[in-house]
């Protein structure tokens, strides 16, 4: 459920905020919900709060799992 | 300066503010109105100092338009009320393809607007109005008490020229006519949402207000008659302008989502809003539905003018006796595209 | 937007939508429940219906948050903020739907009564910072994804020693609601579930094997965007072919097996289970909602004010509840697009952007037209 986006951590800022940024739209948002974050982590925003970090390599093989549904279904 | 300038003190344009006096009709309304607007729009009319201003008409048919405008906030990136008022009611006039003349301006203020606002106010109005070529050439001020208007509300009309054989008209859309949109959508609406309280987001996105005249006399002149209407969409975004033609004329719509422009931070605000750029607001686009064989060539004309520079085809119109407005989305399935009712909220589900 | 336009290939999407064709068996019946009203959003938005076989159908859940929060709990609301001292703050979403006798917390703000719209529940702590002598109330509505927010929020409460500022809870757990789907007599009969995406992050995947060791029924948690929506469909398609019956992770970028440990702490830390709540259209599910502990009565409306929530009744002819259970869709609704419209919304499902009757009437009924001219077109 509910409307939910990834953002990028642009900044870390004290008491567990930061601010995060959608292709240049920026919002200073609570990210006491995760942990171990660093500049340059996506996390998932919901609400004003991150409530996950995307995990990239799990993305990768996502799409590469994609990718090749797609080649399957490709093929004459 | 307004020679008739009554005698006394100045107003205090910094730390002033303007007071039921303001609007009595004495002389705290001569010097608001000296100061502030006169000062602001300069011409030969309100030099006069007439309560009317009289001018003489080319041959034609004239077209005539009315605007209220309480957009809050007042000011936001990229524009304020005043500069909105002056590029949306020429834009009216230049829909219908005419060449607007003058405009008037009149101001319901609510006591205790800041003066130095309402002063940034004017100036930016004259600003645009002195860009566009088209005089404020008389107004009117009144002042109601604290909490009876959201600061200052606008109301402006303006007058304009037809040339002689067109007659544009939101009924004359025909199955085959071709959809042109001269720009990106939902600039203004984002920028001004990113100024609001509880919403509040950083983003470089600018309102797109913009006077539309000078992009539309190249169309006209370029197409002619093949020229079917054209609209701005301001309120409710493309999507309700397209729903208003629709039924205007008894036709269909049908476009491609691929080939709508939407700048990426405008599609990024609408994504962390739930917001759909269709419903947002424009107030420096149109759209024109043209004839076929014209399309081509209005895309050329349009492409040359910096107001047109992403200019797009972006659909055509069909026969729908249920006057739909389809979209193709970029996967290649289908979807209505509605009216909103009401204004549109930001969403979390 | 990274993260997000890789997965709305339009031609990913289509090769895709092919294989799935290839991989349904003709004579067979893929009835997918997708539970979560992002999801029916999500299809509606980029007519994924369309790029999928005839004999694939996709059976909208009562997923949706607004639409499952019965007219009493608005009303209570309304109530709420009649009061002189109160501010409301409340999402967007439940601004418009509509409360008994027509009322809705879009009117009462018209008619004076204090009602913010916020983003976030950031916001309306930072209100009841800025305004100490107004008594803040949140309208906490929303499934697990939502929960956390609120429950931070009154942990910020609590740290910042606000005096003024409590939550009317009307959090609501999605298990509970998928399993009340199942269990329902002459339900809806279904194959398996498209699971919600970010609930998952919140509770991981965990939660729902039950379904699977219980009732035989698959579930792919999928992600938000159409190529998520895609794949989880094939996932399916294939477990059901294979007549397997597993849990499986699509949205695996963002959801985790034991979900997110920190949030599902702070959820506990604050809620406890109500013994029952009232869902519009499911009737009275046990153990399906929460409210606050004891330890944080001062946080807790309903404690505060007071407030006795009085069961209000829905228009008999409004048919959300069918729909909410997937029994019925918008169309065999008979105020569907008559009395109920997006303007004069009759019930919840019309009003929700996620409810099945808007999603409906924005982005799909031209299809039944097509349908009767297509069948003119072949009686002809």
């Amino acid at each position: 459920m509910c409307l939910a986006i990834p953002a990028r951590v642009e900044e870390l800022l004290p008491d567990q905020m930061a601010r995060v940024s959608v292709d240049g739209v920026g919002k200073i948002v609570s990210v006491a919900l995760v942990d171990d974050l660093t500049i340059g982590d996506y996390v998932v925003l919901h609400v004003g709060y991150a409530l996950a970090k995307i995990d990239e390599e799990e993305a990768m093989t996502t799409l590469a799992l994609l990718r090749e549904a797609a080649e399957l279904g490709a093929q004459p | 300066m307004n020679k008739h300038e009554p005698v006394g003190r100045k107003l205090d344009l910094r730390n002033g503010r303007v007071e039921l006096s303001h609007g009595s009709g004495g002389r705290a309304m001569a010097r608001l109105i000296g100061e502030i607007f006169h000062a602001a729009f300069d011409n030969e009319w309100l030099r006069a100092g007439n309560d009317q201003a009289t001018f003489d008409v080319p041959a034609g048919r004239m077209a005539m338009t009315t605007d209220g405008y309480v957009v809050s906030p007042l000011f936001f990136p990229g524009g304020d009320i005043g500069k909105l008022a002056v590029h949306g009611t020429i834009n009216d006039i230049a829909m219908a393809g005419a060449r607007p003349l003058h405009m008037s301006a009149s101001f319901i203020i609510e006591e205790g607007f800041p003066l130095a606002e309402l002063k940034r106010i004017a100036q930016s109005m004259g600003e645009a109005s002195r860009a566009a070529g088209v005089a404020i050439v008389t107004g009117d001020t009144k002042v109601v008490e604290r909490g009876k208007a959201d600061g200052v509300f606008i109301s402006t009309t303006c007058v304009g020229i037809v040339p002689a054989g067109l007659e544009l008209s939101g009924d004359k859309a025909r199955p085959g006519d071709v959809l042109l949109l001269s720009g990106s959508i939902g600039d203004h609406g984002v920028a001004v949402m990113s100024k609001r309280e509880n919403l509040s987001f950083d983003t470089q996105v600018l309102s797109d207000t913009a006077a539309l005249h000078e992009l539309v006399a190249l169309m006209v002149e370029t197409a002619g008659s093949a020229i079917r209407l054209m609209r701005d969409p301001t309120r409710g975004g493309v999507a309700a302008t397209l729903n208003e033609i629709a039924h205007q004329s008894r036709v269909g719509v049908r476009i491609e989502e691929k080939a709508i422009p939407v700048a990426p931070q405008v599609a990024a605000a609408c994504e962390l809003l739930g917001l759909d750029p269709l419903h947002v607001a424009n107030e420096g686009k149109l759209l024109a539905v043209v004839a076929r064989e014209a399309a081509d060539a209005l895309l050329t004309t349009m492409r040359a003018h910096p107001l047109g520079a992403d200019a797009a085809r972006i659909g055509e119109i069909v026969a729908d006796e249920h006057c739909f407005v389809q979209m193709t989305t970029a996967f290649g399935g289908g979807r209505v595209i509605d009216w909103l009712s009401g204004e549109q909220l930001p969403r979390i589900c | 937007m990274k993260h997000v336009d890789e997965y709305r290939d339009g031609e990913l999407a289509r090769a895709i939508a092919r294989r799935i064709a290839e991989e349904a068996q003709g004579e067979r019946a893929y009835r997918l429940m997708e539970f979560c009203g992002g999801h029916t959003h999500a299809i509606s938005r980029y007519g994924i219906e369309d790029l999928l076989p005839e004999n694939i159908r996709l059976i909208h859940g009562p997923g949706c948050p607004v639409c499952v929060l019965p007219m009493g709990r608005i009303d209570d609301a309304i109530r709420l903020a009649e009061r002189k001292e109160v501010t409301l703050c409340t999402y967007a979403d439940l601004m418009r739907v509509p409360a008994s006798g027509g009322a809705s917390l879009m009117k009462a703000k018209a008619n004076g009564a204090d009602i913010r719209m916020v983003y976030s529940t950031l916001d309306a702590i930072a209100l009841a910072e800025k305004e100490p002598e107004r008594e803040v109330v949140f309208f906490a509505i929303g499934f697990e994804t939502t929960t956390p927010p609120t429950a931070l929020a009154i942990r910020l409460a609590q740290k910042k020693g606000l005096a003024n500022f409590s939550v009317f809870c009307n959090h609501v757990l999605t298990p509970a609601a998928m399993q009340a789907i199942l269990d329902t007599k002459d339900g809806v009969e279904i194959e398996g579930f498209v699971g919600p995406a970010h609930v998952s992050t919140v509770i991981g995947s965990a939660p729902y094997r039950r379904f699977a060791t219980d009732y035989h029924k698959p579930v792919v948690i999928a992600g938000f965007e159409p190529l998520d929506v895609l794949q989880a469909i094939l996932m399916l398609v294939r477990q059901i072919n294979e007549g397997r019956c597993e849990i499986e992770n699509q949205y695996r970028r963002a959801v985790t097996e034991s979900g997110n440990a920190k949030a599902i702490d702070e959820m506990a830390e604050i809620f406890e289970l109500r013994d029952a709540f009232e869902w519009r259209g499911l009737g009275e599910i046990r153990k399906s909602a929460l409210k606050l502990r004891d330890a944080y009565a001062q946080f807790d409306a309903e404690k505060r004010f007071s407030m006795v929530t009085k069961p209000a009744r829905d228009n008999p002819a409004c048919e959300c509840g069918a729909i909410l259970r997937g029994q019925k869709r918008p169309q065999d609704c008979k105020l569907f697009g008559v009395a109920c419209t997006p303007e004069t919304p009759m019930g919840s499902c019309m009003v929700s952007s996620e409810g099945s009757c808007a999603a409906y009437w924005a982005y799909g009924r031209f299809r039944q037209y097509e349908t009767r001219r297509n069948e003119a077109r072949k009686a002809s």
